[in-house]
């Protein structure tokens, strides 16, 4: 995967990363280990305090982190394989962003009317569908997802104006 | 005999019309399930489960488990027809069953892997069968202490088994039982990791750890990959199949062998995926064609998919029998009994026989259903693989998103799944295992229980994990799981420089 022109063109290395997330799984060791020791890690007159076990998960999520972080360090200067390729972190992009607007639609839209929205517009622009297939497409999901969720399953999804103004 | 009684008895519950619907229902959606990128086992059953919550417990575990096999079955369409494991089990399935395709045997290959599928899985049921019921009861004599040693034992054979750096699959674990703390306390009723934000009161869902992780990840993965499906046809008819069984007793070696390693890293948390590579591997050595292997032989396709089945089977045995599950799929199963209000472990044998063994019954039928419909529909499923990407990716995403909501009807969870997605991406590709993060997650209320029982009897003296022959025998393996890498490489360390030249 990483030939020799990737890495020269760039993108992130693969040890950058896997030292920057050591350190952020060291980070968060720390944080667990200080937290339950907020909450007392020791033992109370009833048995061991709530902090107890915790405690111990993140002192070793913190040396497991430094481990890892120390290992990455070494290779730093040799391990020249590149995470993503810009190329690849452009394809990764194309659906991590779409997907995240969706959600924060569901939120404010409901799911039907953010899913039908955003399996059409993904369509037409990654898929380059015409107008028709892609509205199609996405209509057809959400209209298949409200039947079996609201009316058959009953099991309530987030809804928005649109349901609230058909009366569900 | 009390075995085969009940047995029956299971079967008359399994065997209702309504509940053979679901078995067929299962088996097709779990194909699906498999044969989709981004869609596996694990978070295919996480989503449809809140579906499963207004059946009955016993309705449920057969529809789910279904899907469950069904997905197994599915991993090896894609590794056959398209060159790409739908599952990670059916990795070593590509490697002979692709170029049997290549060579216009697809029919050959598939009818190959999914008898031997359907053969691995009969053989770890009859297994289940028989050794569950005692597995149960030798287990009811446990203690807080047994029980610690035994989530001990899960987690150290990750690290015994694995292949990648151990740190790292510690600290993926140690991050899972990190979020498994968070929330109030049981015991104390103190809030615990919450850092003053209500939403993470009740804690982090292993439901939407799983969808998130392995659904949004893998779609962000496949993405990268820029996915062109380019496959074979696939022409099975029944003259095809009825040759490839008449080819397939050859091979009776090799499918016994396949069997005894599947059901072995079943039971051990090891899972489906190194059990196909080590029985491929084995095969390899083994056969009298091993050099061929690769170049398309049946035998390498038998291999890794009957062991692949027998040891998602058997990894069911100690999710029921010890509530301890022994893959991510698995957890999902186990939590879904939790969800039902049933206790998963030994009591369960005695407390709840139809539910039991309604689904030992289940897991022969649905077995048997799963291989006539994926010998029958083979062509529906790869025509499902042919739907271009960009129509996939949107519409798991909008699966995806449902299931996270459904799990408590909660949008933060939701906004969970999109930070999982991220996280399981970056950790498949840094190399942190994904699987004992959910098995902590999945276990670490109980695992923590555990210890702080075993902690209360003994008043803080650790000693208490070697205090009998059975705890001990079993913290011991748990140690030596985890320093296994350790001393793997220490006696590969002292073997290369040992006089003599080449090594064997």
């Amino acid at each position: 995967m990483s030939q020799d022109h990737d890495s020269g063109r760039g993108g992130t290395r693969t040890i950058v990363l896997d030292v920057a997330v050591a350190a952020i799984i060291f980070a968060l060791g720390a944080l667990v280990a200080w937290d339950s020791h907020r909450l007392g890690s020791g033992w109370s007159t009833d048995g061991p305090q709530t902090g107890y076990f915790p405690f111990y998960i993140g002192l070793i999520t913190c040396i497991c982190g430094a481990v890892v972080f120390v290992q990455g360090l070494l290779k730093l200067g040799t391990d020249k394989s590149v995470f993503v390729t810009h190329e690849q972190l452009k394809q990764v992009l194309v659906i991590l962003v779409p997907s995240t607007i969706y959600v924060l639609g569901v939120q404010f839209i409901g799911i039907y009317v953010a899913s039908a929205i955003f399996i059409g517009l993904f369509m037409r622009i990654a898929g380059h569908y015409t107008w028709l297939r892609s509205a199609a497409v996405g209509l057809g999901v959400s209209i298949c997802t409200f039947v079996m969720f609201e009316i058959w399953f009953k099991i309530p999804l987030p809804k928005g104006p649109l349901e609230n103004l058909l009366g569900y | 005999m009390e075995e085969l009684n009940a047995l029956f008895h299971g079967f008359a519950v399994a065997l209702t019309p309504y509940n053979l619907v679901l078995m067929f229902i299962g088996i097709t959606l779990g194909v699906i399930i498999g044969v989709l990128p981004g869609l596996g086992g694990a978070n295919g059953v996480a989503i449809l489960l809140p579906l499963t919550f207004t059946m009955s417990p016993t309705s449920a575990i057969i529809m789910l488990s279904c899907i469950y096999w069904g997905a197994l079955f599915g991993g090896a369409i894609t590794s056959i027809l398209f060159n790409i494991p739908g599952e990670p089990w059916s990795v070593a399935t590509t490697f002979d069953g692709y170029p049997m395709a290549q060579q216009g045997r697809a029919g050959e290959a598939l009818t190959g892997a999914f008898t031997s599928s359907f053969v691995g899985a009969l053989v770890a049921v009859l297994m289940f069968t028989f050794l569950a019921p005692l597995v149960a009861k030798f287990a009811l004599q446990f203690g807080p202490p047994e029980f610690f040693s035994v989530y001990l034992l899960t987690f150290c054979s990750f690290v015994g088994t694995g292949k990648g750096n151990p740190f790292k699959i510690v600290a993926a674990m140690m991050l899972g039982f990190a979020m498994a703390a968070v929330g109030i306390d049981i015991v104390t009723g103190q809030l615990r990791l919450t850092f003053e934000f209500t939403e993470l009161l009740s804690g982090f869902h292993f439901l939407v750890a799983v969808i998130g992780l392995f659904g949004i990840g893998e779609i962000l993965l496949s993405m990268e990959e820029g996915l062109s499906f380019t496959g074979h046809s696939a022409k099975i008819n029944p003259k095809i199949v009825l040759e490839t069984w008449k080819k397939l007793p050859r091979y009776w070696a090799t499918s016994i062998r396949s069997c005894i390693i599947g059901c072995w890293m079943g039971i051990i948390p090891g899972g489906a995926t190194p059990a196909s590579f080590m029985s491929y591997g084995v095969a390899r050595k083994v056969s009298k064609d091993g050099a061929k292997f690769g170049t398309g032989q049946l035998e390498g396709v038998i291999a890794p998919e009957t062991a692949a089945h027998a040891a998602g089977t058997s990894a069911l045995l100690p999710m029921i029998t010890l509530g301890i599950p022994g893959s991510p799929t698995a957890a999902v199963l186990l939590g879904g009994l939790l969800i039902w209000g049933l206790q998963p472990g030994p009591l369960l044998f005695v407390e709840q026989k139809d539910f039991v063994w309604g689904l030992i019954a289940s897991m022969y039928l649905g077995n048997i259903a799963g291989l006539i419909v994926v010998l029958t529909m083979v062509p529906l499923f790869a025509a499902i693989l042919r739907v271009p990407f960009p129509i996939i990716a949107p519409v798991i995403v909008v699966i995806c998103a449902i299931g996270a909501f459904t799990v408590k009807n909660n949008m933060f969870d939701v906004w969970l799944m999109m930070v999982f997605g991220v996280v399981g991406y970056a950790f498949k590709k840094l190399d942190y295992p994904l699987a004992p993060m959910v098995l902590a997650l999945v276990l670490g209320d109980s695992a923590e229980s555990s210890f702080r029982q075993s902690m209360l009897i003994s008043q803080g003296d650790m000693t208490v994990f070697f205090s009998n022959w059975l705890v001990g025998s079993l913290t011991g393996l748990a140690l030596f799981a985890l320093f296994w890498p350790l001393l793997s490489a220490l006696i590969a360390r002292l073997r290369t420089p040992a006089p003599g030249g080449a090594p064997g």
